[in-house]
């Protein structure tokens, strides 16, 4: 971002306002974003859409085909009839439930991940951007962080600690922390060095408010597609965590979790891992779409970039 | 041009020998890393054991103790002293006679590991070597197991090694895969986690008798043996299997059954009708299970066909067994187990206000990387919760677990309250051998730690016993004891038969996974 | 030049050396025991102490620290806990099937974007432009082992084509070697297809806006030489920098597609080694991991010597 062409757009138009309406005009955050919205209105609505909890189960419904009809336990102890719609797996528990319940999770993983990363990313950035002798230490520590493959920190945080939905967002989170913090490093590097920053520093402006005031505000449209981009590979990435077997644990309905469990017996019953799939793929690619579409309409520069 | 001609036909020689190589691949059930079967109980590791070493003793398919490397013995008339004549020809991959040296050593190192194996060294007074071929135990006083313990099936096996081999420290690993089975193990072409080879000895001098279990004749039919390490997706096993790229599956996913039964070169063959018993273990040292009558409540919540319809499915695999030693073994037997029978949510829920449980909610371990028993956690969480118990079920990759259970912390600082787990049916056919019923409290071998001193009275009577009629009845007497304490629930008996390809005939039948006697067309 | 070889060589020092800090006080400061997983399942606590101590996991953190950093400054990364063998024998051992695989994909990925990416940018706006970026995020959107599934169910189980899984080094021979690679090969090009035609129609779209282009069509060029000599050409520095990214990512896709193919690759390796707990065998892959990322950085940053005559070090 040069000064020159930074000073041009902010001459010509006032950049915050128009940039976010033609953002909402877009054909690919318009479609992104509906079907995002669609899913989290599944996921909030999860217990009246004709689920039952996705951890019962009873041995005598194993393997049903979609669409059949057969038992469930509930803690109670009674039985009650219930027609499978995206069949049952091994254990016999509905994988239509366990499906919608796997929305809740998948949804947060990504969400929690990226805001995480993006939390952890501009708290390092801003400091390696402002404070000379972090920047040095900081840097090197990302790069190193960065050579490490990002799956591979995963895999390693997950399986030596608990398992659980923290852990899990955790591991995905940090091998994104590099990425974003160049990125705000960058940015701030350059604001810095802007006439109305210098003009405010002259004027006495604290740095906590020359911060929030003016860099952060320049971030926010990098970021936030930075975000989107790692909300999908946090998603993703979650799936291969649960199918390597070192996700979630299986009584937390994941996408992931519900293919994993289903993958020895693709050939048989693929409704195991066809169903979770179809959410994941459309999920992932609604994220990405809306990613592209803010992309174009925020940021120009970077769409250039990649 | 004349050398041209030449190496063309010792090409196409060698190329035609390779052919008439018959090689056998199987995808064994888990990868194999360590290399010492006195070292590590893994069952994997001891299936290595058997393919290049061979026992004294071998338990055959009707679980009666035959004899293998040793021709004659004889029990002298006050029972303490036994001597063994080993058979004629018996040699080492090197070339070297097996002889009583090489025995005396190998029973030393596993004496130190193995706990049948520790219990009899405590009996014995001295080994003896009058002989190449003869070795004599020198008794403190009779012992009523020694053949059983010589010639136990699983975990660990007495396997005989050289003398230099065997005289490693029994904590340090071997490095020389000397043995005298029908089988060389092919170091220079191992590769950890993609091949295990191994090719036919053929100084193996097997007996006449027809193979039975690991006792009988081991011929080998084929010239190579490759283990693939590098195949551990389920799917793409049976994959594999059908698509012929190998030969043999040792343990399918019971969820694979359906696809191999339907394709048509491959046959499913029950090779072990003993097979494994499945039980849920308590920890016996913090609340809530630290007192019997909670532990009984659990009992009384379980019933038997639940854990197997849901893990196994398959009803021609499973069958319930209300006994903690193997059904259709000499020991099994029927005593305390009224309470299993069938699921008894009211009674559960009597005997746990009786105790004054106090919702401390049970910590149970749950492996998600191991298909035969991961289902088991999920029907205990849903039958305890059903009697009144908090359940915190905790999954954990296999080693972890391993990890966790060798913990002897609170279950709320990284210890744990309940796992479960299956057993080789030949590892808990006898009071003795059953690591479950060891009750020594805190100094127990196995996890768990239950503390019930009348148990190993009856146990210590159990061992100098030689009357098999009586020793049934302390069987009965030692079980009824254990289920009154509750020492851990047993949850029924399944089998998982081996899938092969049509041209693979000779499974031998008995308790373990064996490659010797197998053709293959 | 070489000058900046050595500079740039040299500052990969303190990447690795945090890296290896890294990687070591994460195995030693998490739960779960190496010991205990080695004993096996019927082992005591007292034996399972035992072989703690013989695996040298008693001493304090710090001094542990210190001689896995003496033997490794003389080259020697340890011995597996498991396996008996050293750590650098493991690596060379699964180096092979890893790099096969890696650089099949590649060269598939490269080969088919780089024309595809080109040709998008070429026609911007018409069908081919639009079918190449909806195929482009669907690549990224489906999960690698998905696809090899429904691709092994096609291709192997139902046409029989291609083998199910499985490797064969190339000493086996040419053919055997390449069938066994060839679907695992495309299951996992179709990420980096996606991503880096991507890149490569982005960029030559940049490029072909330039003035430079208008002046060799005015002079008559062909089309096909005015779009490999002059766009193309130009537009070469991000896409060898995102054929960079990709290979830094690739390390990461071979993982999943190693455990379905059954490839004996280090991918696998590492996932096994984590499982296991074998600290050694962990801090050795990915201490080279580490040190590949970086050599490719380096390598991709040299190349833009030959690709941008304007750039000299």
């Amino acid at each position: 971002m040069d000064a020159a062409a930074l000073a041009t757009e902010s001459a010509a138009v006032p950049r915050h306002e128009s940039a976010w309406r033609r953002a909402r005009r877009n054909a690919s955050v318009r479609l992104g974003g509906v079907v995002l919205a669609l899913l989290v209105g599944v996921a909030i609505a999860a217990p009246w859409l004709g689920t039952v909890d996705p951890t019962l189960f009873d041995a005598g419904s194993r393997d049903l085909v979609p669409g059949k009809v057969g038992d469930i336990t509930t803690l109670e102890g009674e039985t009650i009839r219930h027609r499978f719609l995206m069949g049952s797996d091994s254990f016999g528990r509905d994988i239509y439930s366990r499906v919608i319940y796997g929305t809740r999770v998948s949804l947060s993983v990504g969400l929690l991940a990226s805001l995480l990363a993006l939390a952890f990313g501009i708290a390092c950035g801003l400091g390696a951007g402002y404070v000379r002798w972090l920047d040095g230490v900081l840097m090197r520590f990302m790069d190193g962080l960065m050579a490490i493959p990002a799956i591979l920190i995963a895999i390693a945080l997950v399986a030596l600690w608990h398992a659980s939905l923290a852990t899990v967002i955790v591991a995905i989170a940090i091998p994104e922390i590099p990425r974003v913090t160049r990125l705000v490093r960058s940015l701030v590097l350059s604001i810095r060095e802007e006439p109305y920053v210098e003009a405010a520093v002259s004027l006495g402006t604290p740095t906590w408010r020359i911060m929030f005031g003016h860099i952060l505000p320049n971030c926010v449209a990098p970021l936030i597609v930075q975000g989107t981009y790692i909300c999908a590979s946090a998603i993703l990435l979650e799936a291969i965590l649960s199918f390597l077997g070192v996700g979630l644990p299986p009584d937390i309905p994941t996408w992931g979790n519900i293919m994993a469990e289903g993958r020895v017996q693709f050939n048989e019953y693929p409704h195991n891992v066809f169903f979770p799939g179809v959410f994941l793929a459309v999920t992932v690619l609604a994220v990405n779409i809306l990613g592209d579409g803010l992309r174009d309409t925020l940021d120009p520069k970077m769409a250039k970039r990649v | 041009m004349r050398k041209l001609v030449v190496l063309l036909v010792l090409a196409s020689a060698m190329g035609a020998s390779n052919a008439q190589e018959k090689v056998l691949r199987t995808i064994p059930h888990s990868n194999l890393s360590v290399l010492d079967p006195i070292w590590t109980t893994a069952y994997i590791t001891r299936n290595h054991g058997y393919m290049i070493y061979d026992t004294l003793f071998g338990t055959d398919a009707k679980a009666e103790i035959k004899p293998q490397m040793v021709d004659t013995w004889t029990m002298s008339k006050d029972g303490k002293t036994w001597t063994f004549k080993l058979r004629k020809g018996l040699k080492f991959h090197d070339g070297a006679p097996v002889t009583s040296e090489d025995v005396v050593a190998s029973l030393q190192r596993w004496g130190k590991r193995d706990t049948l194996g520790q219990q009899l060294m405590t009996f014995i007074e001295a080994m003896e070597t009058p002989a190449p071929d003869t070795f004599v135990f020198k008794l403190k006083e009779p012992c009523g197991f020694v053949l059983e313990a010589l010639g136990k099936p699983s975990s660990v096996v007495p396997f005989i090694m050289p003398k230099r081999v065997a005289e490693t420290d029994p904590f340090k690993q071997i490095d020389d895969y000397t043995g005298s089975g029908p089988y060389v193990f092919k170091k220079d072409e191992f590769k950890p986690g993609d091949k295990a080879v191994y090719v036919k000895f053929k100084d193996y001098v097997p007996r006449k008798e027809p193979a039975s279990g690991t006792a009988g004749g081991k011929h080998v039919y084929v010239d190579r043996v490759e283990w693939n390490l590098a195949l551990r997706d389920p799917q793409a096993q049976v994959n594999a299997l059908i698509k012929g790229e190998e030969d043999i599956l040792e343990r399918p996913a019971f969820e694979s059954y359906a696809q191999l039964k339907q394709a048509k070169d491959i046959q499913i063959i029950n090779r072990d009708p003993m097979g494994y018993q499945y039980m849920c273990r308590f920890n016996h040292l913090y609340p809530p299970f630290d007192k019997a009558s909670v532990r009984r409540a659990a009992l009384a919540a379980f019933n038997q066909e639940a854990f197997l319809k849901a893990q196994v499915g398959i009803p021609e695999y499973y069958h319930t067994c209300p006994s903690m030693f193997t059904c259709n073994t000499p020991y099994a037997n029927t005593a305390g187990s009224e309470i299993m029978a069938k699921s008894n949510m009211k009674k559960a829920r009597e005997l746990l206000k009786e105790s004054g449980y106090d919702g401390t909610p049970v910590v149970l371990m749950k492996p998600t990387d191991l298909a035969a028993i991961q289902k088991l956690p999920d029907v205990a969480a849903q039958l305890m919760r059903q009697a009144g118990f908090k359940v915190d079920l905790q999954a954990m990759d296999w080693n972890t677990l391993v990890t966790r259970r060798a913990k002897k912390d609170p279950p709320s600082q990284g210890g744990w309250n309940m796992f479960c787990t299956a057993w080789v049916a030949a590892d808990i056919w006898s009071p003795l051998s059953n690591a479950a019923l060891d009750t020594k409290g805190k100094n127990a071998s196995w996890f768990g730690w239950p503390d019930d001193p009348k148990i190993e009275e009856l146990k210590a009577k159990f061992a100098r016993e030689l009357d098999l009629a009586k020793r049934k009845t302390l069987a009965a007497e030692i079980q009824e004891e254990a289920f009154k304490d509750g020492t851990h629930a047993p949850l029924g008996e399944y089998v998982n038969p081996v899938a092969v390809r049509k041209g693979v005939t000779g499974v031998v039948i008995g308790p373990g996974d064996f490659y010797w006697n197998l053709k293959k067309n | 030049m070489l000058q900046y070889i050595a500079r740039r060589l040299l500052a990969t020092l303190p990447v690795l050396a945090i890296v290896a800090v890294l990687v070591f006080l994460l195995l030693r400061l998490t739960p779960g025991d190496p010991a205990a997983i080695l004993a096996g399942d019927a082992a005591s606590p007292d034996q399972i102490a035992r072989i703690r101590v013989s695996l040298g996991l008693e001493r304090p953190i710090p001094v542990q620290f210190g001689i896995w950093v003496s033997h490794l400054l003389h080259g020697d990364l340890g011995e597996s806990f498991y396996f008996k063998i050293k750590v650098s024998q493991l690596i060379a051992q699964r180096l092979g099937p890893t790099l096969s695989l890696g650089a099949l994909t590649i060269a598939i990925a490269v080969l088919v974007s780089v024309p595809l990416g080109t040709l998008a940018a070429w026609r911007f706006g018409g069908w081919l432009d639009r079918a190449l970026m909806g195929f482009s995020v669907l690549g990224f959107s489906i999960p690698v082992f998905v696809l090899a599934y429904l691709l092994i169910w096609i291709v192997s189980l139902k046409l029989g084509w291609l083998p199910v899984q499985g490797y064969r080094p190339l000493a086996d021979g040419a053919w055997p070697f390449l069938r066994h690679l060839i679907l695992p090969a495309v299951t996992l090009s179709v990420i980096f297809i996606a991503l880096i035609a991507r890149v490569t129609r982005a960029s030559v779209l940049e490029a072909l806006g330039e003035d430079y282009i208008r002046t060799a069509r005015a002079k008559g060029l062909r089309e096909a030489r005015v779009l490999v000599r002059h766009a193309l050409a130009n537009a070469a520095v991000p896409i060898v920098t995102v054929i960079g990214i990709g290979i830094a990512l690739l390390i990461g896709g071979v993982v999943v597609t190693e455990s379905v193919y059954a490839i004996p690759g280090l991918g696998r390796l590492t996932v096994d080694a984590v499982l296991a707990r074998d600290f050694p065998t962990i801090q050795g892959v990915i201490l080279f991991f580490s040190f590949v990322y970086v050599l490719v950085n380096l390598l991709v940053d040299l190349s833009y010597v030959f690709l941008d005559p304007r750039i000299r070090y």
